[in-house]
């Protein structure tokens, strides 16, 4: 097939809907993903009025909810369920991997496209009818799930709703599987002539490591919701012990089973699924603060072996969150001696990414204020961790709102904002024109502010033992009775942190039209994205494919013309 | 512009994209079965002394051994296939991919015998933990052999119109479902004696 072949024959279905452009899919997936966290989002805000003012009607959408408006408890449950399953397995992993991943690896390295295009595409679909069957969850007479994200059994096991969860899962499952085994064969086989593995941009070796954790961590959970629908289906009992006892009666199952098998195959998933979550932010910040700083990334070689080894411990550490099930303390102590273990290659990449700033010139344009509040953030996140990695001080603080605004560092004002430091840096690429910066700073101001108004409260009543997933909030306990006024102020931050998105999608679509036209490279960068026209030619990527002569990074060095030398320049002699 | 490295090796990875793809599609079958085999592990240590091993007693390990038997002969004719085509021999390849899916049929119907009459005794998923494992690790292994079936069965008909047209392209494709074919495999010999015989 040659070229011309591609531009002019393409049906609007064949190049939009069922498109195999790594370019569409990754589009795809950055708007079905985008929907998907507004939508994770606004169940949140919801949830955030029953904590704020308990058993009042909830404006505008308590209709929907029936009983006089009211946020029902099992509806509640529902809404914390769905909030994580959403936020993580259809809004940031999609996101990061689908989006970020398909769109500029290929470019990235120099590829016409990615290995597979017709697994990408089945991957896409994938992902869109598990999406489509969490969403129809709320609506099926059972309801949707109702046992958290974490999905406990024997809990998980016998309430309603949980059977769309699974088959759901199963989906999403697969279409991270295709994704990540496109990405890894996309990365070794496709690299440009003169792409060596250590002129790799960072970004690049973020997805790497990612896609390998998707590839090995997401089958036991596969395995996992496998039992736990034969569970509920056949009749099983792999997580159901013998002589449990439900509303006072005996459970008419054989038994013999273990909760703790599930939370063993879940978690062998999950925390590797936490840097699947982070990594790739990581990546995008990388690239933008290389080149907002002007300077090459500090000590591109121990980010690349710390990210290498942070990939290869998390498959060790998942038992730090089952520290209170009583699994005994030889356990433990292993489990809690990895954790700190991997504490250390996390604090060389933001230690590198701070030093990176060190005498740059820096531009203080939106990717970059997005880029640089990720470092203080994500240090809050991850340094909050630590105490949680000990067994001592986890007994205290397990399952409180310590935990949630733990993880909720790292992730929202975290990876999000690394996410949106990538739309913002990426955008002309897309699009040819650039996202306006002044909505982009009244996007970035108010979503900081608002973002710690809504988490570090939770420190507090975390610490004074107030746990999550209560329906009232902690009202029934005479611990939580001195950090309950935080409630309203978090609530009213998050309401606000809502209103503080408007900018942002008003900005998407009125950049589209009226943004400032530009160039191939508008932020004057090294990598070979910006070699490739603006967007990038369907199908190909590049005029001819780009021959890699330089590190990735090579701003400012002293003696030369520009202060930044495309990795495509030859050396001269 | 086509994407590269679909029928010649890359020269520093000496690989084609298809046979990577493959490698790290078995490494995610190996997590998933070794996750329901640790879940076995698991269930057969929390369970009374002797009682996994007393309940097995019902499986009928004659009829095992024979699916075992039967399996392993399908990959030699898979490989067979694969060398026909290597060796220029169309018929011979349809030739051995048939006695490959004969094959095939052959197991899924012993293990719809073994099944059956299990049910009839009524033993089900639900008796015990044992029968549970036992359910879904080889309804979980059925799976993969359909999915192996369906893939060779359409490499014997439609899609081996390839061979006219791009024969080394399609000799490829034998070769990466011959491989994950052999993986079916392997996940049987371990399913035999952890589950038949222990």
């Amino acid at each position: 097939m040659d070229n011309n072949h591609h531009h002019q024959e393409e049906s609007f279905w064949r190049k939009y809907i069922f498109s195999v452009d790594h370019k569409i899919i990754g589009l795809q997936y950055g708007v079905t993903s985008l929907l998907f966290l507004l939508f994770g989002f606004c169940l949140m805000m919801v949830m955030r009025w029953q904590l704020a003012y308990p058993e009042e009607a909830v404006p505008i959408v308590g209709k929907l909810l029936g009983d006089g408006g009211i946020l029902l408890p099992e509806i509640y449950n529902s809404l914390g369920a769905m909030h994580g399953t959403i936020m993580i397995f259809l809004g940031i992993v999609p996101l990061a991997v689908g989006a970020f991943g398909n769109y500029f690896v290929p470019l990235q390295i120099g590829a016409p496209d990615m290995a597979f295009p017709k697994l990408n595409m089945a991957s896409y679909w994938s992902y869109f009818i598990g999406g489509v069957i969490m969403i129809a969850s709320f609506f099926s007479p059972e309801g949707a799930a109702r046992s958290g994200w974490t999905s406990y059994p024997p809990l998980a096991d016998i309430e309603t709703g949980q059977t769309m969860w699974l088959i759901g899962m199963v989906f999403l499952i697969t279409s991270s599987l295709l994704g990540s085994i496109n990405i890894i064969t996309t990365v070794v086989q496709l690299r440009a002539p003169g792409l060596t593995w250590m002129r790799l941009p960072f970004f690049v070796w973020s997805q790497f490591i990612t896609a390998f954790l998707l590839v090995m961590a997401f089958p036991p959970l596969e395995a996992a919701a496998v039992l736990q629908l034969m569970d509920r289906v056949v009749g099983t009992s792999f997580f159901l012990p013998s002589g449990l006892v439900v509303s006072g009666e005996v459970l008419n199952v054989s038994g013999g089973g273990s909760p703790l098998l599930w939370q063993h195959l879940f978690w062998f998933l999950a925390h590797p699924e936490v840097y699947v979550l982070i990594l790739p932010g990581m990546g995008i910040v990388a690239e933008v603060l290389a080149n907002n700083s002007r300077k090459p990334l500090w000590g591109y070689k121990s980010l690349v072996y710390s990210i290498t080894f942070l990939g290869f411990m998390s498959f060790i550490v998942w038992a730090h969150h089952m520290f209170i099930t009583g699994m005994g303390s030889t356990m433990s102590s292993f489990f809690q001696t990895t954790t700190m273990i991997i504490s250390i290659p996390s604090i060389i990449i933001l230690s590198a990414f701070f030093i990176t700033l060190w005498g740059g010139s820096i531009r203080f344009n939106t990717p970059m204020l997005f880029a640089l509040a990720f470092l203080p953030m994500f240090g809050i996140g991850g340094l909050t961790g630590l105490p949680l990695g000990f067994a001592a001080a986890d007994i205290h603080l397990h399952d409180t709102y310590y935990v949630i605004a733990h993880f909720h560092y790292v992730v929202a004002p975290g990876t999000i904002f690394a996410m949106f430091a990538g739309i913002y840096y990426w955008y002309p690429k897309m699009t040819g024109r650039k996202m306006s910066d002044l909505l982009g700073k009244l996007h970035f101001w108010p979503s900081l502010i608002f973002m710690n108004g809504v988490f570090m409260p939770m420190f507090i009543q975390g610490l004074a033992g107030v746990s999550r997933r209560l329906w009232d909030g902690g009202l029934q306990y005479a611990h939580a009775s001195g950090t309950l006024q935080w409630n309203e102020f978090m609530s009213i931050s998050a309401w606000l942190l809502g209103l503080a998105q408007i900018p942002f999608i008003i900005n998407i679509f009125y950049s589209m039209k009226n943004g400032e036209k530009v160039d191939r490279n508008p932020w004057g960068s090294t990598t070979l994205e910006w070699v490739a026209p603006s967007p990038p030619l369907p199908h190909v990527n590049f005029d001819s494919i780009p021959e890699v002569h330089r590190d990735p990074y090579e701003y400012s060095i002293p003696g030369r013309k520009r202060d930044f030398t495309p990795q495509t320049e030859p050396k001269k002699g | 512009m086509e994407i590269p490295y679909t029928v010649e090796e890359r020269p520093d990875t000496g690989l084609i994209n298809s046979k990577l793809g493959i490698w790290l599609f078995l490494a995610s079958e190996v997590m998933l079965f070794g996750g329901l085999f640790s879940a076995y592990v698991f269930l057969r240590l929390g369970a009374p002394d002797g009682a996994f091993h007393e309940w097995g007693q019902e499986l009928n390990v004659p009829l095992a051994t024979l699916n075992t038997l039967i399996l392993i002969s399908s990959s030699v004719t898979m490989v067979m296939s694969w060398a026909s085509l290597k060796m220029n021999d169309f018929k011979k390849f349809k030739m051995y991919m048939g006695i490959t899916l004969l094959c095939s049929v052959g197991f899924l119907v012993i293990k719809y015998i073994e099944y059956t009459s299990k049910f009839h005794h009524g033993i089900f998923p639900s008796t015990n933990t044992f029968m549970a494992i036992y359910f879904t690790l080889t309804g979980l292994h059925g799976l993969h052999i359909i999915g192996g079936m369906i893939v060779n069965g359409f490499l014997m008909g439609p899609g081996s119109k390839m061979w006219k047209t791009e024969p080394e392209h399609f000799t490829n494709r034998i070769e990466i479902a011959g491989l994950y074919w052999h993986f079916v495999d392997l996940v049987w010999i371990f399913l035999f004696p952890v589950l038949y015989l222990l």
